[in-house]
């Protein structure tokens, strides 16, 4: 689920709370959104792929909170993980067009 | 009018609205606005990121126009589905993706290259996906409503002639007039966390069927995906790479992602937890496997867990419908249902006429998503352009079962409640996966208590009545799966009866179903002149 929002990372530009499929966020009075509803988080990652500046974490756990803190996050390099390999961002390049796509594909049929 | 008006409220007028905004919402949307339509699309979420598709990667049935390739391709889900699908659908599903893929590629989605240098086009990364769709519907002029699920379709003695709902960030009202409606609200997921699933609960099966519409295939309803018990990731085509295991670390006899499924289920079912680890994944795909599904790693990745050779606890997760093939029926080539103005696409409408009843997971559902959304897209721009200057000044009526009420006026506390009861009847493998007649009718009996419950319920034009609608429709998906299953007495496709383990061939016919208060099951023949011969 969603468990972090880091204030000093965020740039208040509430994209999280437009894309969030299940309403999860509210725009904080400071700009700032706050996880209002996290019990309906389904722990989808698409609020941590479209933060332009890697403010978010999304635990894996999708069934309980786990608790972990923002420092903790940032500690273990956890922040913006997912865009990264996604290729989201000024200079990186779509997952979606690496050679291993095809190259896969001659190996499985999935 | 009988619809209620607060201040404030949204009111549109189209040729043509779009419930959804996943694949195939996009596509009809696109689709209805390049043939001179005026379009709105409303999604439940956001139109990019909401539903099955935008946080997953997902294969397409993309198959170059070459006989051989496509006569395979058809053949590959035919007998596993049951023989239920038909060859003129296979064949313009296969067509239309293929033109739509080849569309994406000018759009310019970032397709691989090939040896050649020919743009690789058997899959699709659902965030770069349904971000580009959302682009394109833009272009395409639709106006876009995030965060506006409809509660209720508008009606008159003519057909469908537009909806109603609730904006959730708001709390505004808004009313769409049109000439025609597509519904592309998804399948049924039961809100089990299965990967962008939650916003699936089967809304437009009710809401069509509120009109007289009729669903199919409703039995096979049971697909279940394999994932971390952690997790929400039900990426299910990796697990052709694993074995898997008892806690101390001897296998599971048997046990497989395919046709091994069942035992993983009842071994769950008798309380012995199942560990799973890809070890039979070669080495040198490893990489590979890494960058094609960069989701499937992130639960794992941020738990530490190697899944090529560290054990993990599984479960199975339900897909419902959106996974198996049952939805809305689709009553001629511009997947128009049998009420006048109503259409249906993607995972919201049966796909049994492209996979019969083996599951549509993967491949055939993003095909059928970009297809059916295209074709209902064309149908619906029409049928809107035939009715001219009919379609506006008519006298439309809530078609809801549930008088829809300002908020604040209605008392929905029980919703928690009520989903907690439908899920007991829906998740159980041994109620749901494998069924018996005994098992269906008990749940039968409570899931009819339950729509009794809720039947004379108001709901209120918020997000809180946006839940007590999701619950309704739960609850009459359910029946409509369970009165379908009783129905079949045999097994085929992914419905498994073990009262009836057999495939029987008096059975070879669609089962279509409908009904609110009094649900009913009929057969329907599969047109014998496009069955595969054996």
């Amino acid at each position: 689920m969603i468990e972090v929002v880091s204030e000093s990372r965020c740039v208040s530009c509430n994209q999280c709370v437009s894309v969030c499929p299940t309403n999860v966020f509210d725009r904080g009075d400071d700009g700032i959104p706050v996880i209002a509803r996290q019990d309906d988080c389904q722990t989808c990652f698409m609020c941590e792929l479209y933060c332009p500046v890697d403010a978010l974490y999304v635990a894996p756990d999708s069934e309980q909170v786990i608790g972990i803190t923002e420092r903790e996050a940032e500690q273990q390099g956890l922040l913006g993980g997912y865009r990264e390999k996604v290729g989201w961002g000024k200079g990186r390049t779509p997952v979606a067009s690496h050679d291993y796509m095809y190259r896969l594909s001659r190996y499985a049929k999935f | 009018m009988s619809i209620f008006m607060p201040n404030g409220a949204i009111q549109l007028q189209a040729d043509v609205l779009v419930i959804g905004g996943g694949p195939a919402g996009t596509w009809a949307a696109i689709t209805a606005a390049s043939q001179g339509a005026k379009v709105i699309l409303a999604d439940k979420g956001y139109c990019g990121s909401s539903g099955a598709t935008a946080p997953s990667g997902t294969g397409v049935w993309y198959v170059k126009p070459e006989d051989r390739l496509r006569e395979e391709a058809k053949a590959s889900r035919y007998e596993m589905g049951g023989r239920l699908a038909e060859h003129r659908w296979m064949d313009r599903v296969l067509e239309r993706t293929y033109e739509n893929m080849n569309r994406l590629g000018h759009a310019g989605y970032p397709f691989p290259k090939d040896d050649d240098g020919e743009l690789h086009k058997r899959g699709l990364q659902g965030p770069e996906y349904m971000r580009l769709m959302r682009k394109l519907v833009k272009k395409a002029g639709v106006k876009i409503l995030d965060h506006s699920p409809a509660l209720e379709l508008l009606v008159d003695e003519h057909g469908v002639g537009g909806a109603s709902g609730v904006q959730t960030q708001t709390g505004d009202a808004w009313t769409v007039h049109a000439g025609a409606v597509v519904i592309a609200t998804g399948g049924c997921a039961f809100l089990s966390k299965a990967l962008g699933c939650n916003v699936l609960t089967g809304d437009g099966y009710l809401l069509a069927a509120e009109t007289g519409a009729h669903l199919s295939g409703m039995e096979f309803s049971n697909a279940y995906a394999i994932s971390p018990t952690f997790s929400s990731v039900t990426k299910t085509a990796y697990y052709s790479y694993a074995s898997f295991y008892y806690e101390d670390g001897t296998p599971v006899e048997g046990a497989g992602s395919k046709r091994g499924r069942s035992i993983i289920a009842r071994k769950l079912l008798e309380g012995r937890q199942v560990y799973a680890k890809l070890d039979l994944a070669p080495e040198e795909i490893k990489p590979l496997l890494r960058v094609n599904q960069t989701n499937f790693f992130l639960p794992f990745d941020r738990r530490g867990i190697d899944p090529f050779s560290d054990l993990f606890p599984v479960t199975l997760r339900l897909e419902g419908t959106v996974r198996g093939t049952g939805g809305i029926r689709i009553a001629d080539e511009t997947c128009a249902t049998s009420v006048p103005g109503l259409y249906a696409a993607g995972d919201a409408a049966t796909r049994e006429l492209i996979c019969g009843g083996f599951t549509g997971g993967g491949s055939h559902n993003a095909a059928w998503a970009m297809s059916s959304g295209s074709f209902a897209g064309e149908g619906a721009a029409a049928y809107a352009k035939k009715l001219g200057e009919h379609a506006s000044g008519r006298n439309l009526q809530s078609a809801s079962t549930s008088v829809i009420t300002n908020a604040g006026s209605a008392s929905t506390s029980k919703t928690e409640e009520i989903v907690r009861a439908v899920q007991e009847e829906v998740a159980p493998y041994d109620r749901n996966l494998f069924r018996t007649e005994q098992g269906l009718k008990g749940s039968l009996e409570r899931l009819d208590g339950l729509w009794k419950d809720q039947r004379n319920q108001a709901v209120e034009r918020s997000a809180v009545g946006v839940k007590a609608r999701e619950a309704q429709a739960m609850t009459a998906t359910a029946r409509w799966m369970y009165n379908s299953a009783l129905a079949r007495t045999e097994t085929r496709g992914m419905h498994k009866r073990e009262d009836f383990p057999s495939q029987d061939a008096g059975q070879h016919y669609r089962l279509v179903s409908g009904g609110l208060d009094q649900v009913w099951v009929k057969p329907e023949a599969v047109n014998e002149k496009e069955v595969i011969a054996p």
